[in-house]
């Protein structure tokens, strides 16, 4: 019994990091080049380009005011084209980072804005491109702020992946309401809380940590 | 040098629309320190902003050189930017960069190769007296030190105008006067011409040659700083000058020994 549990418990955790990881990894990919765009492209950026943004805000906004749930079966369809079948791991996967994807494009946005115009001003001033001023100014200006930002949205993305664990994702949500919930298995859902509370704790803390050391090494005196 | 032609430039506010700059016309020598005088909101930030393009104005031509910077596009501009350099009140300095990353920056995006860069940042960094600080964050320098960065910063593609944009505003006396000694000694070294605009007298009196007045976006005076000192004919000059010379009468009135 005690081995069963072990053997659920790992298998739960290796398919929710492997979501985890995954979706985050193309949620990224598809979230900072948006949240770059979003910033350039307002009134007053530095490539602005109003209806873009307007439209680009919008879809941003639709997609976020979706509970995850409903947008999980949303994006089902598009899960089986991409992937080939609506169950397990990968289906998920799809879904997940394409919900996220706003999320992180809105996280990275707030980040760019808090970058005083100043600099970029300055940049401007010595005839850096658009390009160069994204790369070497405001991504590299704001990366604490966006380390605190990308460490919520991994977060945000366990919590995710706990819900598609319901329409049969894998992983430890669906662990705990199929073994927990649904056949009284107190001991996994108590085993899937306390290993999700362990992940968390351990991404916040890095995430802190790694924030902390570049603020650090910006603030030292010698 | 710097040849500035009708130019005239309008914002549009929530509350209408604002005549920031009324027909302006300048003349700038190669080599010298020019200052351009006004009270917050004569238009003078606007003014040194469009001598680079990062502001456009309405009307006008503006020229630098032989670039006509009114008429260049996108990438023609960025080009001649890299030999306008410009400091700023705030300094503006990258937080996330050294001293040396810093200065290196204008470089790397003009494409120098690494040994080059090496080579230049500190030459340049021997010339704003701050070798030693070579590795230290902006966030670790004193605003003097960090105004040293930015002209250091701006001097790195050794451009042939450097724009002063309230440079010393949010400096004490002291480092004020040490900035202006070093670029005096620029002005000198590299015959470079240098444009500063500012709200404080002082700073016009001790190191340009020749300045215009701006009040509410004309120029309302305009010739050699000495003889505009000693005769000044537009309100704001003569407002100026009395507002500096009532704190000077109260600072001695005080027992202070002034600067």
């Amino acid at each position: 019994m005690s081995s069963d549990l072990v053997k659920l418990l790992l298998t739960g955790t290796e398919e929710t990091l492997y979501m985890v990881l995954i979706s985050a990894i193309i949620a990224f990919c598809l979230g900072v080049p948006i949240g770059v765009l979003l910033v350039i492209s307002d009134k007053g950026g530095i490539f602005p380009l109003l209806k873009v943004n307007k439209i680009v805000g919008f879809i941003i906004n639709v997609i976020r005011s979706m509970p995850e749930m409903i947008l999980i079966i949303i994006l089902l369809p598009l899960a089986k084209f991409i992937v080939g079948t609506t169950l397990g791991a990968n289906a998920a996967i799809v879904s997940i980072s394409i919900g996220s994807a706003p999320f992180i494009a809105r996280i990275i946005e707030n980040s760019l804005k808090e970058v005083e115009f100043g600099k970029i001003e300055a940049a401007e001033s010595m005839g850096a491109t658009t390009f160069e001023i994204i790369k070497r100014v405001l991504l590299p200006e704001a990366l604490p702020s966006i380390v605190r930002g990308i460490t919520i949205a991994i977060i945000g993305i366990i919590g995710f992946t706990a819900i598609a664990g319901a329409i049969g994702a894998g992983g430890l949500g669906s662990l705990a309401i199929r073994f927990g919930y649904q056949r009284f298995r107190t001991d996994v859902l108590i085993g899937t809380v306390v290993i999700l509370i362990v992940i968390v704790q351990s991404i916040q803390l890095l995430g802190d940590f790694i924030a902390k050391v570049i603020n650090k090494r910006r603030f030292k005196f010698e | 040098m710097i040849n500035v032609e009708n130019v005239s430039k309008t914002f549009n506010t929530p509350n209408g629309k604002v005549e920031v700059l009324k027909n302006i016309n300048l003349k700038i020598d190669q080599g010298d320190i020019f200052g351009i005088i006004g009270f917050s909101g004569a238009g003078k930030s606007t003014l040194i902003r469009c001598l680079n393009g990062l502001e456009k104005p309405d009307t006008g031509n503006i020229t630098i050189g032989e670039n006509e910077i009114t008429k260049l596009n996108r990438r023609e501009l960025r080009n001649a930017r890299k030999k306008i350099g410009m400091i700023f009140q705030q300094f503006n300095l990258f937080d996330s960069k050294t001293v040396y990353e810093n200065i290196a920056f204008p470089l790397e995006i003009s494409g120098y190769k690494k040994d080059k860069i090496k080579e230049r940042v500190e030459e340049i960094l021997d010339l704003v007296e701050l070798s030693e600080k070579k590795d230290s964050y902006p966030l670790q320098l004193s605003g003097g030190q960090k105004q040293r960065v930015g002209i250091a910063r701006a001097l790195a593609n050794e451009p042939d105008v450097l724009l002063s944009d309230e440079a010393t505003s949010a400096l004490d006396p002291q480092t004020t006067f040490s900035i202006l000694e070093l670029l005096k000694n620029i002005n000198k070294k590299l015959n470079l011409t240098i444009v500063i605009i500012t709200h404080e007298l002082d700073v016009l009196r001790y190191c340009t040659n020749n300045m215009v007045v701006l009040e509410e976006g004309y120029i309302v005076e305009t010739g050699d700083t000495e003889s505009l000192f000693l005769n000044p004919n537009s309100v704001t000059l003569k407002k100026f000058i009395k507002i500096t010379e009532g704190f000077q009468k109260k600072r001695n009135f005080a027992g202070g020994e002034g600067i």
